[in-house]
């Protein structure tokens, strides 16, 4: 129990220090005891006497894009580790399933059609998506081959994100002005840009509620080692559980990427970098892969504002850029391990 | 003696293939009954029916008395285990954590792992003989092993009832008798297919099945005789007594 606390306050002390850097490295890089001091500030009126340009920069730009990062990070590699145990594939993760893709049609269709606006109904679009793409993407892979088939599901997804990704792209034309165009286009790739205090408090709560709810089903999620019908003798009620794990990664998904568009391979480098390092076991795979996945995004957002002067390359292009190796790597992995 | 596991008239169609065909028969406490067949004859989805892990098309299941349909997926798997015939992983778990899964039906959410669970994970590893095994890459076992492995798993689940398909099918000789053995001196209700009759004419009792249909039920020399062995494998056997403790062995011929 006691070795469990340490490990939590650890895995905390570890994000905040993230989240600090985050914040503090930048074209403008702001000192850390700075940041400190601002979120003292704001958090418990400690009244230090700093320059309100930097604890605006600090406050209402840095920290929150920090904060969103984070929860995106969490978020998407907790999906990822839900995906790769229910579907016993190890190159599961939201966007090379179409997840992603779905959720960014279902968010342009509330944008651009004007069902309603605002994050919310941004969101609800984006869920609506990410279902469908999710049952078209499983019931392909089922009608074309075995469903275990660790390919079959995959080909499956890139034929369902390139659907997706085309029936976004005809709204754009059809609908959108061309201002309108761009600013979707450069949001589809991942962007961290823009993100304000009411983005915080509906990616937040949604990575957390993820995280829990995982962490609740983790022996579940254990006992689908050994695929499905041993997880049923085993006491597991599989449809139920399905539904409910991966509904739940359809919404995380859905919500990340309604604030920040779809960002790749998260959700499948930083799971199986977890399982390296700790194993297979759900008590401790997800709440690790919840942490680096936040440290990842932060640092990649981190690289993405600062590796070009004075231009942002979207936060996408930087996690594909590490991801896609990863991808690689674990293909070639699999072939040598049989 | 009375039943813990029976079922009636059950049959399972798939896409209008019928895999099994108004099959009854009863478990009694305590014995081992072997379920036998050519390839094909059902015997695997027989054991998925009796686990509740395939809904019948007709027919029911009991365990304990209660219908399998109407119980939870929990409660059955505290009373009944089951031992897949190729359930494999490509995860890297260990043979202790696999086995450990044997404990999932036992454990909720908020209740801790415990040093019971562990001593119950360790005797189920000593009853299969793999105690030597417990930090090895499951990855890294022999086919035998492995089904050692998930033996000492549904162990871990301390069940009442355990069902095992083919369990014999990829093992050493060695091996292959000592789980019927280790099968049989356990306090447990087994049911079992088998692919090797003279191993099945150690079970206390035969269930022979001919596509999808329970052609004879009971003792192993009643139940397989030349003729049924003929009508049913397709095969010309006769018995041979072993001198040196009068048991009978099959002797097949082309």
């Amino acid at each position: 129990m006691k070795a469990s606390l340490i490990r939590t306050l650890v895995a905390l002390a570890t994000l905040l220090i993230a989240v600090v850097a985050g914040v503090a490295i930048g074209e403008t890089s702001i000192e850390p005891g700075v940041v400190v001091q601002v979120l003292a500030n704001k958090l418990w009126n400690a009244g230090y006497a700093l320059d309100p340009i930097d604890e605006g920069i600090v406050w209402n730009y840095r920290l929150t894009r920090a904060l969103v990062a984070a929860a995106c990070g969490a978020g998407l590699a907790t999906c990822g580790v839900i995906l790769q145990s229910l579907l016993r594939n190890p190159l599961a993760d939201p966007y090379l399933l179409g997840i992603s893709a779905g959720a960014s049609t279902g968010a342009v269709m509330v944008a651009l059609l004007g069902v309603g606006a605002g994050m919310i109904s941004l969101s609800v679009g984006a869920f609506a998506g990410a279902v469908t793409a999710f049952v078209l993407v499983i019931l392909l892979a089922r009608v074309s081959g075995s469903a275990s088939g660790t390919g079959q599901i995959i080909l499956a997804g890139i034929a369902g994100s390139q659907l997706f990704n085309a029936l976004t792209a005809f709204l754009i034309t059809r609908s959108a002005s061309s201002e309108q165009a761009r600013g979707i286009m450069f949001w589809l790739l991942g962007n961290l840009g823009g993100v304000r205090w009411p983005s915080v408090w509906l990616a937040v709560p949604v990575a957390v509620l993820g995280l829990v709810v995982c962490l609740w089903h983790r022996r579940a999620l254990d006992a689908f080692t050994f695929g499905a019908d041993s997880a049923a003798s085993l006491g597991i009620p599989v449809r139920q559980v399905q539904i409910l794990l991966i509904g739940c990664a359809a919404l995380v998904t859905a919500v990340m990427v309604s604030i920040v568009g779809s960002i790749g391979f998260v959700g499948l480098v930083i799971p199986h970098a977890a399982r390296l390092l700790l194993g297979t076991g759900h008590a401790r795979l997800l709440p690790a892969s919840a942490l680096g996945g936040a440290v990842f995004l932060i640092a990649a957002d981190v690289l993405s504002r600062t590796l070009i002067k004075g231009q942002v390359i979207p936060v996408g292009v930087i996690t594909a850029l590490v991801g896609a190796p990863v991808f690689a790597l674990i293909l070639v992995g699999r072939r040598s391990a049989r | 003696m009375s039943s813990v596991l029976s079922c009636s008239d059950l049959s399972f169609k798939v896409r209008g293939a019928e895999l099994l065909n108004g099959v009854s028969l009863e478990v009694q406490r305590g014995e081992t009954l072997g379920i036998v067949g050519p390839n094909g004859s059902g015997k695997s989805t027989l054991l998925k029916l009796l686990a509740g892990l395939r809904e019948p098309s007709a027919g029911e299941v009991l365990l304990d008395g209660q219908r399998l349909g109407k119980m939870a997926r929990r409660s059955i798997a505290q009373k009944l285990a089951v031992v897949e015939q190729q359930a494999d992983t490509d995860d890297g778990i260990r043979v202790f954590d696999a086995v450990a899964l044997g404990r999932t039906p036992w454990l909720s959410a908020l209740q801790p792992w415990s040093a019971a669970d562990d001593a119950i994970v360790e005797q189920a590893l000593t009853d299969v003989d793999a105690m030597h095994l417990r930090t090895r890459l499951w990855r890294s076992l022999s086919g035998g092993e492995r089904q050692r492995v998930h033996i000492a798993r549904a162990l871990a689940q301390r069940p009442q009832i355990l069902l095992l398909d083919e369990p014999a099918n990829h093992r050493d000789i060695q091996h292959q008798l000592t789980i019927l053995n280790v099968v049989q001196a356990l306090p447990v209700t087994t049911l079992i297919a088998l692919h090797d009759l003279n191993q099945a004419l150690k079970c206390d009792r035969l269930a022979v099945l001919e596509r999808g249909r329970l052609v004879a039920l009971g003792a192993p020399l009643e139940v397989l005789t030349p003729q049924r062995l003929q009508d049913t494998f397709g095969v010309r056997a006769h018995y041979l007594t072993d001198p040196f403790d009068g048991a009978q062995i099959l002797r097949f011929h082309s």
